[in-house]
């Protein structure tokens, strides 16, 4: 294989030119190699930015935890200054910031509207803990449970679980989509292959009786598919590349289509797919071509 | 050097080829005849690899073709020339790359094969239909080329199915010319043929074998030809 490899890679003109051209298994390959290129580009891009999701989400949530307070109105501010008080004596926390009236009217709002009456609602006193990653959670949890009754420490993990769940299964999905259109680009460059060793039976057939090797035959075929697969696919990420590039910026609503791009060193992965289709249409070619001579004599 | 010894072959309703026995000795010139049917062409592929006997054995170069890898089945048809009824060639290619089609997949294209092939193109009397493509030729020119081309790896056996099968009284005696020259440089010939015209005059100008094939047997003919 690693020789069939080389051959493919040093080429010979007189050899290629054994085998006749097929004009319309030409074209089958190239636009199925760029058409799958370019839907992998996609799916790579996907599955790269759910990996990223899933990371943030987690990072995110996991250096965060809220203190919910329950208290009558006139002992919140009381409430309050005790947790405060435990926190700032509570090893691993990094940072406490207490969420003001305000700051819930604007997190409300979404759902009840700007004009909220907040004096009118019940809501309890909110404290946001920034851990730095040595907290003690339930430590924590079971001081305020005996200092602060009415105080409950919520560190996100019934939130997070599912998100990061999901943007995993989401990964999974992108990686399965890569496979499956590898597979669809190996099934077509297969039946572009067997109907050009159809085509060309009787070609074969004087070959194998002048004395060429299945290792030649193959050869012709398996590095005329392989390099139109290959051209394919260079145009197919090519396009694939432009149009992430070219997606419309997105505001935070959006952020997640913000995220459908590669940034950095991940720009070669798309580049990559070039030479993994190549590498798919060789090994199917090869694979076709040495079945197929194997019912010549 | 190709040996059949007891080959029996069937395409599967009978045996068309009953326990054959034939030796082609070095150098040797053999004919082979008979009726149309009866596996004169089977006979040839079983001698060049093409076939595998259904009993018996054949050798190539001592070699048993039923056990011999795909790889050395090509290697040992290097060394036999065969010149096919319908001459087999790739018709996309021009005329000079279609005889020198068992050099360019044996890897053996090198700075000399121009000269050689000219000088080949001009003992078959081709050298102006260089650039020709196969379906431009008459069959006595096709004739020529398929001889060309199984003679240009230098092999030690030639096998002609009806070479003159298609053509004229005088092309098929330049073809015989062709084939007792090669005899004389020492090549071993096989050919099967039905025209006894054409084997009559051989006998005049070599010391020929002839062989019938009939009901599955070979026979040494004898001098009714």
């Amino acid at each position: 294989m690693l020789r069939a490899a080389a051959d493919l890679a040093i080429g010979d003109a007189q050899g290629d030119r054994v085998v006749p051209p097929t004009g319309f298994t030409v074209w089958l390959t190239v636009a199925t190699a760029a058409a799958m290129t370019f839907l992998a580009v996609f799916a790579l891009a996907l599955t790269l930015a759910t990996g990223r999701l899933a990371d943030r989400w987690a990072d995110s949530l996991a250096q965060a935890s809220t203190i919910r307070l329950s208290a009558p109105p006139e002992q919140m501010a009381a409430q309050v200054q005790a947790v405060t008080t435990i926190l700032a004596g509570t090893p691993g926390v990094a940072d406490t910031r207490v969420i003001d009236e305000s700051e819930q009217a604007r997190l409300l709002e979404p759902w009840l509207g700007p004009d909220l009456p907040l004096d009118a609602l019940p809501l309890p006193g909110l404290i946001e803990v920034v851990d730095d990653g040595d907290l003690d959670l339930e430590g924590l949890r079971a001081r305020l449970r005996a200092e602060v009754p009415g105080a409950v420490l919520d560190d996100h993990t019934r939130w997070r679980e599912p998100l990061v769940a999901a943007a995993a299964r989401l990964r999974l999905i992108g990686w399965t989509a890569l496979l499956l259109i590898l597979g669809t680009t190996a099934a077509m460059v297969t039946l572009g292959a067997r109907a050009a060793l159809a085509a060309n039976s009787e070609v074969i057939r004087v070959l194998r009786l002048i004395g060429a090797r299945d290792a030649y035959v193959a050869r012709a075929f398996t590095r005329r598919f392989t390099l139109r697969a290959a051209a394919g696919a260079l145009v197919g990420a090519v396009l694939g590349i432009a149009a992430i590039v070219f997606l419309p910026d997105a505001d935070d609503a959006g952020g997640f289509l913000t995220g459908l791009s590669f940034g950095g060193a991940s720009w070669i992965l798309p580049l990559l797919l070039v030479p993994l289709v190549g590498g798919v249409a060789f090994a199917a070619t090869r694979a076709a071509t040495l079945r197929a001579l194997s019912r010549f004599e | 050097m190709i040996e059949l010894d007891g080959a029996s072959f069937s395409y599967g309703d009978g045996p068309l080829l009953d326990a054959v026995s034939l030796t082609l000795a070095p150098g040797s010139f053999h004919f082979l005849t008979g009726p149309s049917g009866t596996g004169k062409t089977t006979l040839l592929r079983l001698c060049y690899g093409d076939l595998k006997p259904t009993g018996g054995e054949v050798r190539l170069f001592g070699a048993d073709s039923r056990h011999v890898t795909r790889d050395d089945l090509a290697r040992a048809r290097r060394r036999i020339g065969v010149v096919h009824q319908d001459c087999r060639f790739l018709d996309h290619l021009p005329m000079h790359e279609n005889i020198a089609l068992p050099l360019t997949v044996a890897g053996r294209l090198d700075a000399s094969t121009g000269e050689n092939l000219g000088a080949l193109l001009d003992w078959v009397g081709l050298r102006e239909r260089f650039y020709a493509r196969p379906p431009e030729l008459s069959g006595g020119e096709r004739q020529r080329a398929a001889l060309a081309r199984a003679v240009i790896m230098d092999p030690e056996v030639i096998v002609a199915d009806e070479p003159t099968g298609n053509v004229d009284w005088q092309m098929s005696q330049r073809l015989l010319a062709l084939l007792l020259e090669l005899n004389r440089m020492g090549k071993t010939i096989l050919v099967a043929t039905h025209d006894l015209a054409l084997i009559r005059a051989a006998k005049q100008q070599a010391q020929t074998r002839v062989l019938r094939l009939t009901g599955g047997s070979l026979q040494v003919a004898g001098a009714d030809l």
